[in-house]
């Protein structure tokens, strides 16, 4: 028995120490951004006339517009061929390949972000160079985003249509449906929350992206005005600027650090309620 | 009749287009990736060699190879899961086997750890910097990075021994307090054993989301290149030098290709084993 008590101790300081981590993170977070947050006001984030941090202009519309376009432009592309991949999984292949494919995706889920901006900046910029310079721009970060993003948006799609009862496919091969008005009718509608909570959580991770798009977007702060501009999302900024940042610059970072965790955390906020209905 | 016949073949046509852009979606994104992975293979296999993993870069990497830089990595990874991994599986050890699952302090450790899944690695790296390298002095050094990731890997730690302990058949408890028991040698003897390949396999997951990483470690373990002394020495994780290779070294994409196509390798193996130990029932839980 006393044992058992002294296991159920060191148990209870492990999951307060797991429970503890988020809190310190939100409260080194906070306590580094305190000196922009309590200065400088909140309105100067979007009115300042630039970003030139030395200089004391802290606008961070350009960047929080490069992430949300970024990030927009990599669903665009993911979404379709995500859902394609888990209805070929689920509807289409043959036993074997449906087996392999996803195996593929797996694999493809467990590439290192650098590895896919390493590939993007020695394959897909100068690929887009060729057609339209500079090459390094908002495009090739949507490429490279949409190939990351992809398979959370094929793995949880898969999940959620192969959790539809069996039963209500058949009463539909029954009625006489076609394999896509099947699909369409009856799989899709019926698995749409979790694909939806799959495509949030996908949306969370695009926006949270630092090193792919950082290697391959061009880095430039500006709105860009076409899909072949480069452009800086707010984590690349982090990453560029982090390391020789002082005083309130340091703490405007922390700021837009902040701002993104809060963005991801709502999304997966989100994200969870949906899962939650599903279940329910 | 005919119009019957027409809507028929109408329906016929759509069913085929449909499948039609099924294929060629899945098509385009199988060509990719075999893309990529020939893509690497072309351009590291010329530079791979076994002086490569060998000998220590000079030159900022653009010559001799990378043994410093994987004897960095080693090193973080191994503080990362010294320290996440006993916090992560007592954590799911008391969520599933001692607490109730809606009781307020198990919901309280679920939705805490199903948060910090979400947080970005930039911003688990900018907490590092200011808590691990500044708040406790640690500055730029392996233990700094090594305990960032730790936070990082908490959640798919935890996680994956959740789903674990979860599968093991109720019964098994049962037979174990009918036996007289005690919890302990339960949890010891019978439920652990049992759960064993889904740890195993979430411990694979967790090294290679470690392997992985560049943005938590950029400003926490630091730049630096040559072999580190002790645990306070910075040291370069291999995913950091492939980012430090091809965007500030020109000329070093010859050993950034056969860099990532090392850490790509290794983390192709990492993942299969991983998926072999997790396979059937579980393996859905734990891969999404």
């Amino acid at each position: 028995m006393l044992t058992d008590k002294l296991l159920m101790g060191i148990l209870r300081a492990g999951a307060l120490m797991a429970a503890l981590v988020m809190l310190l993170i939100l409260i080194f977070l906070i306590h580094e951004s305190w000196p922009a947050l309590s200065t400088l006001s909140i309105g100067r984030f979007m009115t300042d006339a630039s970003w030139h941090p030395l200089e004391g202009a802290y606008n961070l519309m350009p960047m929080l517009s490069g992430t949300l376009l970024a990030s927009a432009g990599a669903l665009l592309l993911a979404v379709p061929l995500g859902l394609a991949s888990a209805i070929f999984i689920v509807f289409y292949a043959p036993l074997h390949p449906a087996a392999i494919y996803k195996r593929l995706i797996e694999l493809l889920s467990g590439i290192p972000s650098v590895v896919f901006g390493f590939w993007g900046l020695t394959t897909l910029v100068p690929l887009i160079n060729q057609w339209h310079p500079p090459g390094a721009s908002l495009l090739a970060g949507i490429g490279v985003l949409a190939l990351m993003i992809l398979p959370t948006v094929t793995l949880t799609a898969y999940t959620a249509l192969a959790a539809v009862p069996d039963e209500l496919l058949r009463n539909a091969a029954a009625l006489g449906l076609s394999r896509w008005g099947m699909i369409k009718g009856v799989a899709l509608p019926a698995a749409k929350t979790g694909i939806a909570a799959g495509i949030i959580l996908a949306a969370a991770r695009a926006l949270g992206e630092t090193m792919a798009v950082l290697m391959v977007a061009g880095n430039v702060v500006q709105y860009p005005e076409t899909l072949f501009d480069p452009v800086r999302t707010l984590a690349a900024n982090i990453a560029l600027e982090t390391a020789y940042a002082m005083g309130d610059h340091r703490a405007v970072l922390f700021v837009s650090g902040l701002l993104l965790m809060l963005l991801v955390m709502a999304l997966s906020g989100v994200a969870g309620l949906l899962e939650k209905r599903r279940h329910a | 009749m005919r119009e019957m016949k027409n809507i028929h073949t109408a329906q016929v046509l759509r069913e085929r287009a449909v499948q039609f852009l099924i294929y060629v979606a899945v098509l385009l994104i199988s060509a990719v990736f075999i893309w990529i992975l020939a893509d690497l293979a072309r351009g590291g296999i010329a530079h791979l060699s076994w002086e490569f993993l060998t000998e220590s870069p000079r030159d900022a990497g653009r010559a001799g190879g990378i043994a410093s830089i994987l004897v960095s990595t080693l090193l973080i990874l191994l503080v990362a899961l010294l320290t996440a991994v006993p916090v992560a599986w007592t954590s799911a050890i008391l969520l599933v086997e001692f607490v109730p699952a809606d009781s307020p302090f198990g919901k309280t450790v679920r939705f805490s750890l199903h948060v910090l899944a979400g947080v970005p690695s930039i911003v688990f790296g900018l907490f590092g910097n200011a808590f691990f390298c500044i708040y406790l002095g640690l500055g730029f050094s392996i233990l700094s990075g090594g305990l960032t990731l730790a936070c990082m890997l908490l959640p798919i730690l935890t996680s994956t021994a959740e789903a674990g302990l979860r599968a093991v058949p109720h019964a098994y408890r049962m037979s174990a307090s009918a036996l007289g028991m005690t919890h302990t040698a339960a949890l010891v003897h019978l439920i652990l054993p049992a759960a064993a390949p889904v740890l195993a396999a979430g411990l694979l997951l967790g090294i290679g989301r470690a392997l992985a990483e560049t943005a938590a470690l950029l400003f926490t373990s630091g730049y630096v290149e040559r072999m580190p002394d002790s645990l306070l020495d910075s040291g370069r994780a291999l995913a950091l030098h492939i980012f430090d290779l091809s965007m500030n070294v020109p000329g070093g994409d010859m050993p950034a290709y056969a860099s990532a196509l090392v850490l790509a390798g290794l983390l192709l193996c990492i993942n299969i084993t991983a998926m072999k130990f997790a396979h059937g029932l579980q393996r859905r839980k734990i891969m999404t």
